[in-house]
């Protein structure tokens, strides 16, 4: 086992019509690390996470998952060690049922039945959504949705997660469950986001992206602490480390 | 757009209904399918005039609605609304076919009327029994049976899909109406210029999103098949309801019991 499990070497690639997406990204995440991937919007968080979910590949530079470079030719391999949750819970959830839709990838990867039953059911037990599993996916509500979708990639039990917006259209509640699911989980993880609450709670790393580049590379607290930096991307701090606005105390 | 969301929340509504645990739920829905198709078959193979052959198969749909705990008052409702279909297509045959067949006193009844009757009523036992059908299997258990039965499997999947997704489809379509009909004005703006580039707009996000759902799909180790998982069994209680009512279809189908019981009282009366 790697003690690296992702390697982004020089990456670029600009969209069909010509448009420059990422510009020569490069970073290393080490196994069982949690990485807040934030940025303004346009400055390419999306656009890297489909490179390292292999639903893009690299014009130039590399991926390295593993110890797999990133090709076409690896890609069914690379997949199996991934998780990638998608932002809009409607686009990962398209089988009838909730347990069609945890089912899904462990019946592709030709698990018998009984283990994807157990994989299925542990699954949806760690997001607390055991009671869904008979319910059709455009019948629950947004929380419901956003865990039953994290559910789907744990039932391949992934090394990697990839998870773009978790917490987008979620109300306070859910997200904070969500906060408190993630928090537990072993896995390497990579989040797109611009709840940096969230990415402050989550992850012990963060990097800024902007205009396709990195701009910021660091240990969370000290990134999202640092009002300079976050203003050069775009971004603010959290709200939790900003003063508060009765009392003006900073 | 309060008929879209009206009749998406209605969908909704009848495949909810199949979630019940009844007698009838509980047969296979394979078996429940073929029984259909059965009773759709004989009622549809009986001749045009014979409207009293056709009465006996209420007992279907009456059975099933009656085990299957279905509201009676929302299908009707639900056969209402396509009602009119068949009304047109069998209201010219009053006027193409004027052979008076008999009498009831002084009213002539023709071929015509004849037929017409024959048509609603078809209509209305065909329509009763594949409502009583979905809303005691549910939409996705009768694609699984079709898949059982031999259905293409691309054809089901793809059934699958348009059900799965009529439900985002309209949703985001009745919101794209909300927007423009909030900021229309005097009738402004609700033009086919405007609903022509709406559409084209519903279009293009929908290709998106296919692609999206594509994305999700193959980062989930889908290789061009999809597989599911439902262990579906057959006992002898659906065997039973399968022969038990294709023979009593068939039966009706051959011999009018109207017919019979009417012979038989006048025998008795002789």
């Amino acid at each position: 086992m790697s003690h690296h499990i992702l390697e982004v070497i020089d990456l670029e690639y600009s969209y069909p019509d010509g448009t420059p997406a990422l510009g020569g990204i490069s970073f290393t995440v080490t196994h069982g690390e949690s990485v807040a991937l934030v940025g303004s919007n346009g400055a390419g968080k999306s656009t890297l996470l489909l490179h390292l979910a292999g639903c893009l590949v690299p014009q130039s530079g590399e991926v390295r998952i593993g110890h797999l470079p990133l090709t076409k030719k690896t890609i069914p391999q690379v997949r199996r060690n991934i998780g990638m949750v998608f932002q809009d819970p409607d686009d990962q959830l398209f089988m009838p049922l909730v347990y069609d839709d945890v089912a899904f990838a462990p019946l592709n990867l030709g698990f018998p039945p009984e283990e994807v039953e157990q994989r299925v059911v542990d699954a949806l037990e760690t997001v607390g959504a055991a009671h869904l599993r008979n319910r059709p996916p455009y019948r629950l509500s947004g929380g419901e949705k956003r865990a039953v979708a994290i559910a789907t990639v744990l039932s391949m039990s992934p090394s990697v997660l990839f998870m773009d917006e978790p917490t987008s259209n979620l109300d306070p509640r859910a997200r904070r469950e969500l906060i408190a699911l993630l928090r537990k989980f072993e896995h390497t993880r990579i989040i797109a986001t611009h709840d940096l609450d969230m990415a402050l709670d989550v992850c012990t790393r963060t990097i800024i992206l902007k205009n396709g580049s990195i701009i910021a590379d660091g240990p969370a607290l000290d990134i999202l602490g640092n009002e300079e930096i976050l203003h050069a991307g775009g971004l603010e701090k959290p709200l939790r480390l900003q003063g508060c606005p009765i009392c003006r105390n900073n | 757009m309060s008929t879209i969301s009206s009749s998406l929340f209605d969908v909704n509504h009848l495949d909810a209904l199949s979630n019940q645990t009844t007698c009838i739920h509980r047969i296979d829905p394979r078996v429940k399918l073929l029984t259909t198709l059965v009773f759709i078959a004989s009622i549809l193979s009986l001749n045009k005039y014979q409207i009293s052959a056709l009465i006996p198969f209420a007992i279907y749909p009456i059975v099933l609605i009656s085990l299957g705990n279905l509201p009676l008052k929302y299908l009707l409702r639900k056969v209402l609304l396509a009602a009119p279909f068949a009304f047109f297509i069998g209201i010219w045959n009053p006027f193409l076919d004027t052979n008076i067949l008999f009498n009831i006193g002084p009213v002539f009844i023709s071929g015509g009327w004849l037929s017409f009757a024959s048509i609603m009523i078809r209509f209305t036992l065909t329509v009763f029994a594949v409502l009583a059908l979905i809303g005691s299997t549910g939409f996705n258990a009768i694609c699984m049976a079709l898949e059982k039965l031999g259905v293409p499997r691309g054809f089901v999947v793809q059934l699958l899909f348009l059900y799965r997704y009529i439900f985002v489809l309209t949703e985001e379509a009745s919101r794209m109406v909300r927007a423009r009909s909030l900021r229309s004005f005097d009738g402004n703006g609700m033009g086919i210029r405007v609903f022509g580039s709406m559409i084209g707009n519903l279009l293009l996000r929908t290709l998106d999103r296919a692609q999206r759902i594509h994305t999700a799909m193959l980062s989930r180790g889908f290789d061009g098949e999809i597989r599911l998982a439902y262990p579906l069994k057959i006992n002898v209680w659906d065997i039973l309801f399968l022969l038990g009512w294709s023979a009593l279809f068939i039966l009706m189908r051959f011999y009018s019991l109207p017919h019979l019981m009417g012979d038989l009282f006048s025998g008795l009366v002789k």
